[in-house]
């Protein structure tokens, strides 16, 4: 706007020269709860403000009021696109606490249903990004397939997108022969749909036009503002939890880390394909290995912590005693701080706990990947068309149920 | 590479009196500094070659209501992401000036998660560039997540369930 405009405004007017846009709270484009004002001059953006907190629930003021076990649904609507990995990093945290040992085979079963929630989540967020970019037709492709992970949680917990999924300590029930044979089926017709899915986008020229350049953010950068998960590797840092703090028995499997080069919403997209066929392949050698273990085990050898059997607490003393001194919170809990966390669907997934050894933690905090990685967003887009804007938010994989907790 | 005990030596070594009650609670060393000193750990922490804690894990407050003088705890957690090695340290403060350098100059990471431990603890992070509530209403005039505060609000009056004894 440097040209003078033959427009002689009137005495006291605001000459001001640039436009002020709310993009959100409630905006189609933004998939969630999400205000940014926008500072705008014509179609490009000067200045961002994001507010968040519209969804904020006090997570962590309610988990210091409620038993360990009580806390899992807390957990289950932070990242709702991939609850299974929340409620397992929940549970794997207190097991921490109480140094419990669990068997391999609920390790793998675990790593199966974290890695086909990460697989959901992605599939997601890459769909999505071609919605934003205007094609329809993969997301709606690719959520036949998801539907075909929903129903695997469906068959081994009960419910599909706020899952509750498992125990301190295991799961609430062995896996059933159709939790299997749905495994199997989805391994099966996935890798082909996956391909397909690709075929649509990876070199289709709208797309690679709409993404390359776009929201790119240099390494130092991503790591100033504490990046995790997909948008870190893509600025090409492989840094991954599952590699580099293993947990429930990733070190026993064969799988890279997939990094990108520039950091931009096409290669967040890139990476989150390639961890897909990862996971893939997580996911078979769990169910190889699995077959190798005794089909009997499900949970951990913790009766302090693990719910008896409901026939055992009306037939048996000991599950009796068990299930009551569970239930009313008098097991003895240590003290002591601990930090675990998992590589859930968009990041570095923390759980900072407190105990003082009471029925409830003394201090939960939950370190939300996309809640730290969000403050980035300003300086991502600053300088970019607003299009631009929306595609690099959906890329980012925000989901407004973790920011806010 | 680097451990525990290298990095408790280097501490120590740096910072003499300054840094202490060292503590490794399942594995991950941990210690506490008073509050002037934070940002000189940490940059320590980041700067030297050696050391490379690069990466801002998580920032966040406790409230310890019983330890007179020292009620606030602010929690910083760094990260070497090459050898895979994290870090804790506290800075303790008192809840009647909880003035605590900020981070931000350090770390773009700590900006957020400094608001967040402001709008629930008050703690007042001197130098922030934008110390606002950032998940409350600006109108609310406590920090709901010390320990003072019941989990439902106690004036309320719309709710009758004497029976379960709220």
């Amino acid at each position: 706007m440097s040209q003078k405009q033959n427009i002689q405004l009137p005495e006291g007017s605001l000459g001001k020269q640039t436009t002020t846009l709310n993009l959100g709270p409630t905006h189609p484009a933004t998939h969630g709860v999400f205000q940014n004002i926008l500072e705008m001059d014509g179609e490009r953006i000067i200045d961002a403000v994001p507010t968040i907190g519209f969804i904020h629930r006090a997570f962590e003021k309610i988990a210091e009021h409620r038993p360990y076990y009580q806390i899992t649904p807390l957990t289950d609507r932070l990242n709702y696109c991939s609850s299974p990995i929340n409620n397992m990093g929940w549970h794997m945290t207190v097991e921490k606490l109480i140094h419990a040992e669990l068997p391999k085979r609920v390790e793998y079963l675990r790593v199966i249903i974290m890695e086909l929630s990460r697989i959901a989540d992605h599939l997601v967020c890459n769909s999505v990004i071609g919605v934003d970019t205007g094609a329809f037709t993969g997301f709606i492709y690719v959520f036949e397939l998801r539907e075909l992970i929903y129903e695997i949680f469906e068959e081994v917990c009960g419910s599909r997108l706020t899952t509750n999924i498992g125990r301190i300590g295991g799961f609430e029930r062995n896996f059933s022969e159709l939790a299997f044979q749905k495994i199997n089926h989805f391994l099966s017709v996935f890798p082909k749909a996956m391909k397909e899915f690709e075929t649509l986008f990876n070199r289709n020229r709208i797309f690679m036009e709409r993404t390359m350049g776009v929201g790119g953010i240099a390494a130092e950068r991503a790591l100033n503002y504490g990046f995790t998960g997909p948008n870190l590797r893509a600025t090409g840092i492989d840094y991954d939890i599952r590699t580099a703090h293993p947990y429930s028995g990733y070190q026993d499997f064969d799988f890279s880390v997939p990094v990108g080069t520039t950091g931009d919403v096409y290669d967040r997209y890139l990476v989150r394909n390639a961890e897909i066929w990862e996971s893939i392949s997580i996911i078979t050698q769990a169910v190889k290995k699995i077959k190798e273990l005794d089909p009997s085990v499900f949970h951990a050898d913790i009766p302090d912590f693990y719910l008896p059997e409901k026939a055992d607490v009306y037939t048996k003393m000991e599950a009796l005693i068990y299930h009551f001194k569970i239930v009313m919170g008098e097991t003895a809990i240590p003290a002591g701080e601990v930090y675990h966390s998992v590589e859930g669907g968009n990041g570095e997934l923390g759980f900072y706990l407190i105990s003082d050894g009471g029925r409830s933690p003394y201090r939960l905090h939950f370190r939300r990947p996309c809640f730290i990685y969000y403050q980035a967003y300003p300086e991502i887009i600053k300088g970019s068309m607003l299009s631009d804007a929306v595609v690099t938010m959906s890329s980012l994989n925000l989901i407004a149920g973790e920011i806010d907790a | 590479m680097l451990t525990n005990e290298i990095l408790q030596q280097r501490l120590t070594e740096k910072f003499g009196e300054l840094v202490y009650n060292f503590e490794q609670p399942y594995g991950m060393l941990t210690f506490v500094t008073d509050r002037d000193n934070n940002l000189k750990v940490m940059n320590f922490l980041k700067e030297s070659e050696d050391l490379g804690f690069t990466f801002l894990n998580d920032l966040t407050a406790v409230h310890y209501p019983d330890q007179l003088g020292k009620e606030l705890a602010v929690v910083y957690m760094l990260q070497n992401i090459q050898a895979g090695l994290r870090i804790r340290f506290k800075v303790f403060t008192d809840i009647t000036h909880p003035d605590v350098f900020t981070a931000t100059g350090i770390f773009e990471t700590a900006n957020w998660l400094e608001r967040e431990a402001y709008d629930f603890f008050g703690v007042n992070f001197v130098g922030h560039p934008n110390l606002i509530r950032i998940m409350n209403v600006e109108e609310m005039d406590y920090h709901p997540l010390r320990k003072e505060y019941p989990l439902e609000d106690q004036t309320r009056i719309d709710k009758d369930d004497d029976m379960f004894g709220r």
